[in-house]
């Protein structure tokens, strides 16, 4: 997963680069890098749901759509995260974002909780198929990065 | 603000004149607690319920290290800054050399072994109305965990809120002794007030407070500011929040909401600690907030 890791120190770090890019927002119109993280994070949600309700026991367990899911997962985290993240998009400087200016600062961990996302995604990509206990157990850790972000980096509503 | 703290120097004046009785500090007794022995396994589900870890564990700390209950968090306020000690069986930095009373006088009464009211940042406010037996499981429980050798570190608030005895007259405008609902309940929706209003004390972050910074319990779970300034807390009642029983207890296990989002915020650590409990009393919460009366009505 180093890669990914990469590419997004180089998003976070990259802010003067990326800043000729036209992606700055106006006050009435949604900035397209929020738009686009936040899309990105719904389809995180709607593969993690199709797995959750399968754990949680609401639909039954199967292999194929199982190992779908967390075969999209393990995609997303390897998307370049770069475009996304682009600074002066918190929740300081726009509106419609709940990105906080913690991401951007010193000593930020979003890097080292993307990078547990994308472990966690590869782990469970390797037993989503193999059976229901697998997966569970597999999702845990995928879960647990989710939260880590959110409960440092991104605002209540 | 400033309000404030003219309010809390004219308590300071009055709990040092005519108060003084009534702010008196209040011990519970080694005979009244005589007949209680504690039952460290069963003590260790009233340790997740009350959520003692969020506070007094390390920021942050998770797994095994949750059950080191060194201290040392911070928990700003308008009054100052406050930080949780070390709880920790340590018999010189935590509370290892203390009795059951004392023990009970501090969760119940909010009052130390010195004799000194500590402030409601712990909340007292909610143990106060756990059983006895509940509390002796727990301090047992407390007793099997590592002991921690680091200082508590002194609260960081300034005059008047320094001044500890004014809070004994905020307890006796503001600690009740009965819970905020009162409708009649099935038995599993008692359990689940039990667990949320005397341990899980859900509405310190839930329910908007009021002068002095106490919970409005006209306003039980109706939602609050976020306590980090902007956004709010979200409501819990069911008007409010739409989700089905089994979704709200699959939220207070797995963090996820109906559809799936994570759960984050302070949120986060309490959903850590309820995930130790049996299933069935995170029913019994979730059935407890489908009998809240709704947002505007008072409980
Ligand atoms: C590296 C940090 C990080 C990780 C990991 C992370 N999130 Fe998020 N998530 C955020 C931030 C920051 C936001 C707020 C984005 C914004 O509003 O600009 C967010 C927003 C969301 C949203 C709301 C999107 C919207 O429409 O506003 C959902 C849903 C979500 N995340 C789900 C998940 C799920 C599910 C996972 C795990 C599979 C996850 N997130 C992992 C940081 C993270
Ligand atoms: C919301 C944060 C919070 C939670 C939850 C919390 N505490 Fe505390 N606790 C504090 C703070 C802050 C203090 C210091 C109060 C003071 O000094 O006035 C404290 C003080 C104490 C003390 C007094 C320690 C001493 O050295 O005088 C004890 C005992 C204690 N807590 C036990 C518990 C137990 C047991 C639980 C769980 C059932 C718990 N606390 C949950 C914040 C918390
Ligand atoms: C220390 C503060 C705190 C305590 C104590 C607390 N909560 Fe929360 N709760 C929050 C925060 C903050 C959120 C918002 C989480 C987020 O941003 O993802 C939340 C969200 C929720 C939600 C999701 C609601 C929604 O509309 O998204 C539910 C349900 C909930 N809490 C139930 C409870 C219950 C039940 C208790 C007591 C057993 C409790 N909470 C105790 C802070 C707290």
């Amino acid at each position: 997963m180093s890669l990914p890791r990469t590419l997004i120190t180089a998003a976070l770090m990259g802010g003067i680069a990326l800043s000729s890019l036209p992606l700055t927002a106006t006050a009435q119109e949604q900035n397209p890098a929020v738009t686009a993280r936040q899309g990105q994070f719904q389809i995180m949600a709607l593969n993690i749901g199709v797995l959750g309700q399968m754990a949680r026991g609401n639909t039954d367990y199967d292999a194929e759509t199982a190992q779908a899911a967390a075969n999209n997962l393990l995609t997303m985290s390897q998307i370049d995260q770069r475009f996304h993240w682009v600074p002066g998009t918190d929740n300081e400087s726009i509106e419609g974002t709940r990105a906080l200016p913690a991401i951007w600062e010193e000593g930020s961990q979003v890097i080292a909780i993307w990078g547990r996302f994308g472990e966690g995604a590869a782990a469970l990509a390797e037993v989503a198929g193999d059976g229901l206990d697998p997966m569970r157990a597999s999702l845990g850790p995928v879960g647990a990065a989710c939260g880590d972000c959110h409960d440092d980096y991104r605002a209540e509503e | 603000m400033r309000r404030l703290v003219r309010a809390i120097i004219l308590l300071a004046t009055i709990g040092a004149s005519a108060g003084w009785v009534l702010t008196r500090p209040v011990h519970i007794t080694d005979d009244e607690v005589a007949a209680l022995t504690g039952d460290a396994a069963a003590g260790e589900a009233v340790f997740w319920a009350g959520g003692c870890a969020s506070c007094h564990a390390a920021e942050d700390a998770s797994g095994e290290a949750r059950l080191i209950l060194g201290g040392g968090q911070a928990f700003p306020s308008d009054f100052g800054t406050f930080r949780a000690p070390n709880i920790s069986p340590d018999p010189t930095q935590g509370i290892g050399d203390w009795s059951l009373a004392q023990f009970l006088t501090a969760m119940q009464n909010g009052i130390s072994p010195e004799g000194q009211h500590y402030y409601p940042a712990f909340p007292y406010t909610a143990y106060r109305l756990a059983d006895r037996q509940d509390l002796a499981d727990l301090f047992a429980f407390m007793q099997t965990l590592p002991a921690s050798d680091q200082a508590s570190l002194p609260h960081d608030v300034g005059f008047p809120f320094s001044i500890r005895r004014a809070v004994g007259l905020w307890n006796v405008l503001y600690l009740r002794d009965e819970f905020v609902v009162t409708s009649d309940l099935t038995e599993e929706e008692a359990r689940g007030r039990y667990l949320s209003e005397a341990l899980a004390h859900c509405g310190e972050c839930h329910t908007p407070r009021g002068a002095l910074g106490a919970v409005d319990r006209s306003r039980w779970l109706q939602g609050a500011p976020a306590l980090t300034g902007r956004g709010t807390i979200p409501a819990l009642t069911p008007d409010e929040l739409d989700w089905s029983a089994d979704e709200i207890a699959a939220y207070l296990n797995d963090g996820f909401t109906p559809t799936f989002d994570a759960a984050g915020g302070h949120m986060r650590s309490v959903i850590a600690n309820l995930a130790n409990l049996d299933e069935a009393d995170r029913a019994a919460i979730a059935a407890y907030l489908g009998r809240l009366p709704p947002s505007d009505t008072a409980p």
